[in-house]
């Protein structure tokens, strides 16, 4: 798609942020908190899909609840098409529903294995009281089956008897049967086999050319994602990392950790595979909930100095890129660069003369 | 594992779209294990037996000329003014007021299946909606509603009907309401605990995606999770009920005399066990005939409804 003004976007999150408390709460004490997302400013603008990646438990799919308000936000702004839905109660949400639905990961968890698939279908044409008549819901059912490519016949069938893949389309046409102005796809293909995968994709490009469709489609996978995408978000423990569009992003990632994620994405040609350098990054993803002052990746980032422990980086262009290509990075990847170099000890002060000013506030735990 | 030859495999193939195929539910399954399972086949047998034979107790009583409460001092006592054998009078012989067994028999079962099923579908609905604003709702509600279970659960419950019924005086009423106040919190427990893992399902929050409310979402979207717990949970509920019943009744606690109930009758039979064998016996073994049946019987639906068990769940 191509570059749209900032007043086309259909859904704008805007300094979200969603803490999960954990754990008993003690007299005197405050409760433990899951940073799960930590201040993302987004938006999604109408036609395009904007692809959301990062790894399991980097808070990518609390992101899309909050965005479509399955979950309350613990701070931030949600606007959808103009009106602000932050704070609407359940049933006052009711009405934007229609425009927003959701495809959910698991095609065995998000179907009930106790109804039908017609009525599984028809139940947003239920729940807004679009039915007009039983006929009428059949009708609209099996417009909405033949769409994603099942068999309108299979109406009175159970979701046992499908494959995970007729599943999956079972769940897509339950998102489209109000025809929405945005869907919200979380993980829709990750559950499935590599050659269903591809149909399931294919399927959602085409939907989106018929039915005017803009996606916020989050994956782990990021060939899935290249495949598909317009511009990507890549989120880290909470924080967004790097927005770009997909060109962009996968030619000249800016951002460390966006640069050793797309260093690991497996390569069909084992000789390009050999040649190519695989950047390990050390230790593990903190947890979110002490993340680490500052930039969240310091502890594991190759090129971590001491301004990366006491300032927390912004999102904005680096280095001569575009403004849609925005980094939260101090010091972001340049040509040249060798990712595979060893985490610098930056927790010992007196290391980095330039900027060692404040004491170390602690990277963490 | 059988190889097909390729004559058949195209014969099948050819007949495929003649045939419909017909969905076939998890209700369908389970419907059509239950109707292999011999045990259930048996059991259901000796229900519908009890129950017809409690439909018929009227027009037994006027074959045989004798009502359920009629006293037969000449006949039906001996000189001693003990009861008397079974005879062509008295096919299961007389009680201590000379009262004909068989006919009071067959209108104890009437009591019997009517407290049994109408207790049980009091506490079944109780159990469920309580159970299901627990699970759901989380928070304060559950907290208030899973304590209320356990003090109810943990309440001496004779020792309240003998209150209640001292208050209140013995009755029909009285008896299903506090058998029912006593098994509802049983079925809510386990309803509550279900609802809390079904909650965590993937198609709950797809339901609420689409704009669905708490009540949609718990009727529609989690009772149908239930129902096949619930059921085996109810069909084995009703035997204790039909016990609770006697109990009561054994201990002058349920329905009132001279009203007929089994549990009734062996109380009046314990002075005269050692006389009259069949006083005791006859009661005594239709009450086991009945709740053993429906006890089997729920195993069964259990087994059907799913056969990789969950024993472990419900008991």
């Amino acid at each position: 798609m191509g570059a749209s003004q900032d007043g086309d976007a259909l859904l704008r999150l805007r300094d979200v942020v969603k803490h999960f408390p954990v754990g008993q709460r003690r007299v005197g004490a405050t409760a433990d908190v899951v940073h799960a997302v930590d201040g993302v400013s987004l938006e999604v603008r109408r036609g395009e899909t904007l692809g959301l990646v990062g790894e399991t438990g980097c808070g990518k799919s609390t992101l899309a609840r909050c965005a479509t308000r399955l979950l309350a936000l613990t701070s931030g702004r949600v606007v959808f098409d103009g009106h602000d839905i932050t704070a609407l109660s359940r049933r006052q949400l009711r009405p934007f529903r229609r425009e927003f639905q959701m495809v959910f990961q698991d095609p065995y968890g998000s179907l009930n294995p106790h109804r039908r698939v017609g009525s599984i279908i028809g139940d947003p044409l239920t729940v807004h009281g679009l039915a007009d008549g039983s006929a009428g819901r059949r009708r609209r059912v099996q417009e909405a089956m033949e769409l994603v490519g099942l068999n309108p016949e299979h109406y009175n069938r159970y979701p046992a008897e499908f494959s995970g893949g007729q599943r999956q389309r079972i769940g897509v046409a339950r998102a489209l049967v109000l025809r929405p102005k945005l869907l919200v796809c979380d993980e829709p293909v990750s559950a499935l086999d590599v050659s269903i995968r591809a149909q399931i994709i294919n399927l959602l490009a085409d939907l989106q050319r018929e039915l005017d469709l803009t996606y916020l489609f989050i994956s782990h996978d990021l060939s899935v994602v290249r495949q598909v995408c317009d511009r990507v978000a890549v989120m880290y423990l909470g924080k967004l990392a790097e927005v770009a569009p997909v060109a962009d992003l996968y030619r000249r990632p800016r951002h460390p950790y966006v640069a050793a994620l797309l260093s690991a994405v497996p390569v069909p040609d084992p000789d390009l595979s050999d040649r190519r350098q695989r950047i390990i990054l050390a230790g593990e993803v903190p947890t979110p909930v002490h993340p680490p002052a500052g930039c969240r990746f310091h502890p594991r980032c190759p090129k971590a100095r001491r301004r990366c422990v006491d300032q927390a980086p912004e999102l904005v262009p680096r280095g001569g890129d575009e403004a849609r290509h925005v980094t939260a990075c101090h010091f972001p990847v340049e040509p040249g660069d060798d990712l595979a170099l060893p985490h610098p000890p930056i927790d010992q002060p007196g290391q980095d003369a330039g900027d060692d000013l404040a004491p170390v506030a602690g990277g963490g735990r | 594992m059988t190889i097909t030859a390729p004559g058949q495999a195209a014969a099948g193939a050819a007949a495929a779209p003649t045939v419909a195929i017909q969905g076939r539910g998890p209700w369908r399954l389970a419907w059509d294990r239950l109707r292999r399972d011999p045990a259930a086949i048996a059991s259901a047998a000796v229900i519908v037996l009890i129950v017809a034979a409690a439909v018929a107790a009227p027009a037994v009583a006027h074959a045989v000329g004798h009502g359920p409460n009629d006293q037969y001092p000449d006949v039906g006592l001996t000189t001693a003014g003990l009861p008397v054998g079974p005879s062509r009078r008295f096919l299961l012989g007389t009680d201590n007021l000379g009262r004909d067994l068989l006919v009071r028999v067959l209108y104890g079962a009437r009591i019997s299946l009517l407290v049994g099923v109408a207790a049980t579908l009091l506490a079944t609905v109780a159990g469920v909606v309580v159970g299901l604003a627990a699970g759901y709702f989380s928070g304060l509600v559950d907290l208030t509603l899973a304590r209320f279970m356990d003090v109810v659960l943990s309440f001496p419950y004779l020792l309240f009907a003998i209150a209640l019924v001292s208050v209140h005086g013995p009755s029909l009423a009285i008896t299903i309401l506090v058998i029912a106040f006593f098994s509802w919190a049983a079925i809510g427990r386990i309803v509550r605990g279900q609802t809390l893992s079904i909650r965590e399902q993937e198609y709950i929050e797809a339901s609420w995606s689409v704009g669905s409310g708490a009540a949609r979402v718990m009727f529609v979207e989690i009772l149908p999770n239930l129902l096949a717990p619930v059921i085996v949970l109810a069909t084995l509920l009703i035997p204790t009920a039909i016990v609770f019943e006697a109990t009561l009744s054994f201990l002058g606690l349920g329905v009132a005399p001279p009203t007929a109930t089994w549990g009734g009758m062996l109380s009046d039979s314990l002075a005269f066990y050692q006389v009259a064998w069949w006083f005791p016996l006859f009661p005594g073994l239709a009450l086991l005939a009945l709740t053993l049946a429906f006890n089997l019987l729920g195993d069964s639906v259990r087994d059907a409804l799913d056969p990789a068990g969950w024993r472990t769940v419900i008991g």
